[in-house]
């Protein structure tokens, strides 16, 4: 037990005296988590527009001020030919063209019908899809004014309730994930050289013949991350909540729990890269180019994972993250206890005692 | 002339001898390509969907069965009860609840006019948008049918006006998110590939002890940097290449531009990347510390680069910090060039920032790079 505590003081030693990793270790999650918190959004808002308005009467004046008005839009150019559409496109300046047919008032009186193309820039579907939709509401509520003298009959209208985040706030929707993808890289990156860096030093030779076990020096290793990584992990809640306006529904104290479960998955997660790799470049490159993207793909954080192709699905049940943004969602949003997320927290618990085991049978008691 | 090519030879040498490497550049992200591209869509499918019917009538029962026909709602429970339908969307097994009135089909006649409870799940909220779109227009349509099935002839006599909208999706008519998102994905994986290799290049031989060795030869500093660069900006351009090939094979990502216009704008990008990899190779003292702060640098680039979310909604301050970021100009490019067939003139302003980017970039390196210590 002894030396095993002799060997943490080493661990702690190691952290303490090279500062500058230090200040970069707590400095940057800080500095992400307000850059993207404010930043990452797929609202849209001030999207550039232009018109191409063949027929420049009192209804097509009236529909242009009506989406100039709202907020969604900035009408950026007047176009005044159709062959003009494609090099605006082209240049990149505008996200979609309006193009009112020509004598649309007219047509409107005497067919009680007009039409008006919405032509967006589909290179971004989301975007053009959601473009699509707001200038087709706002003609919408147009037409409805201007037919309010009919009644319909029938009407069945939704009453819908947007539970958990009624002002549809993307910042509730990205700060979890920001949070675990910033927890989950960094913790993983702190360990993932601890050991190769040993072997490359030449320092792990005097590591191996020493009498302390393999699980001795895994558990060590991670130890005093922990530590660090609680810290950052106190911080960065503590921003979201107080920057970000976060609610927490439930309670702080579980969020605590799950959070040093999901901080001790992820260093084991970088121990395990630490064992399996020969020299510190090899470590780095697989915890920065192959965690990278799949936590941020496939965890659920930018994108749904509804939307995924199956086989996707299944390989998203194996990002430790995915879980965590579950279980951080359930517990600020949502308000639930541990009997809502036990199966995601029973995940996460399994993960790390897998990657920690797996961790002391790769590691190899003998130099090659 | 000749030293610059040994030098390359070693780097080279280098390269290809650490056999755990070599799947990892090359292999590695040719294979993220091929998956993550999938993973990448803000398409709203699949909605786990649930309803309470309280009114059990033939009226209800069809509403429901129009939810059961669209391809957009999945699992469709049946809860007796608020309660455990509530349950259930805490557990995150449903994110849509309809709730039926009880009389909604007598209400329905009677007073020609019913609300419908409808409950989502908006923590994402963009998705809940949808969602909403989804169902207004299932009730609308349901609306229409039952004017269509109850309405007595007299009832239509003033014709309401209509104005048509029609919309066009240029250069993707389909939606397709592949198209979007695989030279955007490939874009990224050669500035992460080039940046880590380039960052940590210089700063491991520091480690080990061999830059001084370096440090001592008659070596000039420009040849001593251009030859560990050039191996790393040929990886870039050879995965560029395969990337390319992958896009157009596996996914039908079109290429309406000239491919010697995207080779042209990558050769000075990969420029940029491999100055600033080497910017932070001379201010560290170890791998660890140039990894961390390349880390730091490329989570900032990918998040913010208009790849996964569009610059258009960030606030105006983060739009600034955009400008500083060389994957938004690349993304950018290589998705006009690409998808729209945009021509030299069009994506000039970006060649000449990057080009800019690249000369002072790669001057700070230079310059910062010191044979003294």
């Amino acid at each position: 037990m002894k030396r095993f505590i002799g060997f943490i003081k080493k661990e702690f030693y190691h952290i303490f005296r090279d500062r500058r990793s230090l200040f970069i270790l707590f400095g940057m999650p800080i500095a992400q988590i307000l850059l993207f918190g404010f930043a990452i959004t797929n609202e849209i808002n001030n999207v550039d527009i232009a018109i191409l308005d063949h027929s420049k009467d009192a209804t097509t004046k009236e529909i242009i001020n009506k989406i100039s008005a709202s907020k969604y839009f900035t009408i950026k150019q007047m176009v005044t030919r159709d062959a003009d559409i494609a090099s605006v496109f082209k240049k990149g300046q505008v996200k979609a063209v309006l193009n009112f047919e020509k004598d649309f008032s007219k047509n409107l009186i005497k067919d009680h019908k007009a039409t008006v193309q919405i032509i967006t820039d589909a290179t971004d579907p989301n975007t053009a899809n959601t473009i699509s939709n707001y200038v087709n509401a706002i003609l919408q509520k147009y037409q409805k004014e201007l037919n309010k003298n009919i009644t319909f009959a029938y009407q069945i209208v939704p009453e819908t309730r947007m539970v958990y985040n009624p002002e549809l706030k993307s910042v509730y929707m990205f700060v979890p994930g920001v949070m675990t993808i910033i927890l989950m890289l960094v913790s993983a990156m702190m360990t993932s050289i601890s050991i190769t860096r040993e072997k490359e030093l030449g320092t792990m030779e005097i590591l191996l013949v020493s009498p302390i076990k393999p699980f001795q020096v895994i558990i060590g290793k991670v130890f005093p991350y922990i530590f660090l990584s609680i810290i950052n992990a106190v911080v960065i809640v503590m921003l979201s909540i107080f920057i970000f306006n976060m609610p927490v529904q439930g309670s702080l104290f579980l969020l605590g729990i799950e959070s040093v479960l999901f901080i001790i998955s992820a260093l084991a997660l970088g121990i395990l890269i630490s064992t399996i790799s020969a020299t510190q470049q090899t470590a780095m490159m697989i915890s920065l180019m192959g965690l990278m993207l799949p936590v941020i793909l496939l965890s659920g954080f930018i994108f749904p994972i509804s939307s995924m192709p199956e086989p996707l699905q299944i390989i998203s049940h194996i990002i430790p993250a995915k879980w965590f943004i579950i279980i951080v969602k359930g517990i600020m949003l949502k308000g639930v206890g541990l009997q809502f997320i036990w199966k995601e927290t029973l995940i996460l618990l399994g993960m790390t005692v897998f990657f920690i085991a797996l961790s002391v049978k790769k590691y190899k008691i003998r130099l090659e | 002339m000749k030293t610059i090519l040994y030098i390359i030879q070693k780097e080279f040498k280098q390269i290809f001898r650490n056999k755990g490497m070599l799947p990892i550049i090359f292999v590695l992200p040719l294979l993220q390509l091929v998956i993550l591209s999938n993973a990448a869509t803000f398409e709203v499918k699949n909605i786990k969907f649930g309803y309470i019917d309280n009114d059990h009538s033939s009226t209800s029962r069809a509403l429901v069965e129009k939810f059961n026909a669209s391809t957009y709602f999945d699992v469709l429970t049946d809860f007796p009860s608020e309660k455990m339908a509530s349950s259930a969307m805490l557990k995150g097994e449903i994110d849509v609840v309809l709730e039926i009135p009880r009389y909604f089909a007598r209400d329905l006649q009677k007073e020609k006019h019913i609300d419908l409870g409808v409950t989502i799940n908006a923590i994402d909220g963009a998705a809940a948008g949808v969602e909403n779109v989804y169902i207004t227009r299932i009730v609308q349509n349901f609306n229409q049918q039952l004017k269509v099935d109850l309405l007595q002839v007299s009832d239509q006599q003033i014709q309401p006006i209509n104005i048509e909208t029609i919309p066009l999706f240029w250069y993707n008519e389909t939606l397709n998110y592949k198209t979007f998102m695989v030279p955007g994905i490939l874009v990224l994986l050669v500035s992460m590939i080039t940046l880590f290799l380039s960052g940590m290049n210089i700063v491991r031989e520091k480690e080990i002890g061999t830059l001084e060795q370096i440090n001592v030869t008659p070596i000039k500093k420009s040849q001593f940097i251009i030859g560990k660069l050039f191996p790393f900006w040929v990886i870039g351009m050879g995965l560029l290449t395969v990337g390319l090939l992958l896009a157009r094979l596996i996914f039908n990502v079109p290429m309406l531009g000239s491919l010697t216009l995207m080779y042209l704008y990558t050769s000075i990008y990969i420029l940029v990347i491999l100055g600033i990899g080497l910017f932070i190779s001379n201010f560290t003292d170890t791998q660890q510390q140039a990894k961390f702060i390349a880390w730091f640098f490329v989570v900032i680039f990918i998040l913010m680069s208009g790849l996964f979310t569009p610059i258009e909604s960030m606030p105006k301050w983060a739009q600034i910090v955009t400008e500083f970021n060389p994957i938004k100009y690349y993304v950018e490019v290589m998705r006009m060039v690409m998808l729209k067939g945009s021509g030299f003139i069009d994506i000039l302003p970006l060649l000449i920032k990057t080009s800019l980017y690249a000369i002072v970039m790669n001057g700070f390196a230079v310059w910062s790079y010191k044979k003294t210590n």
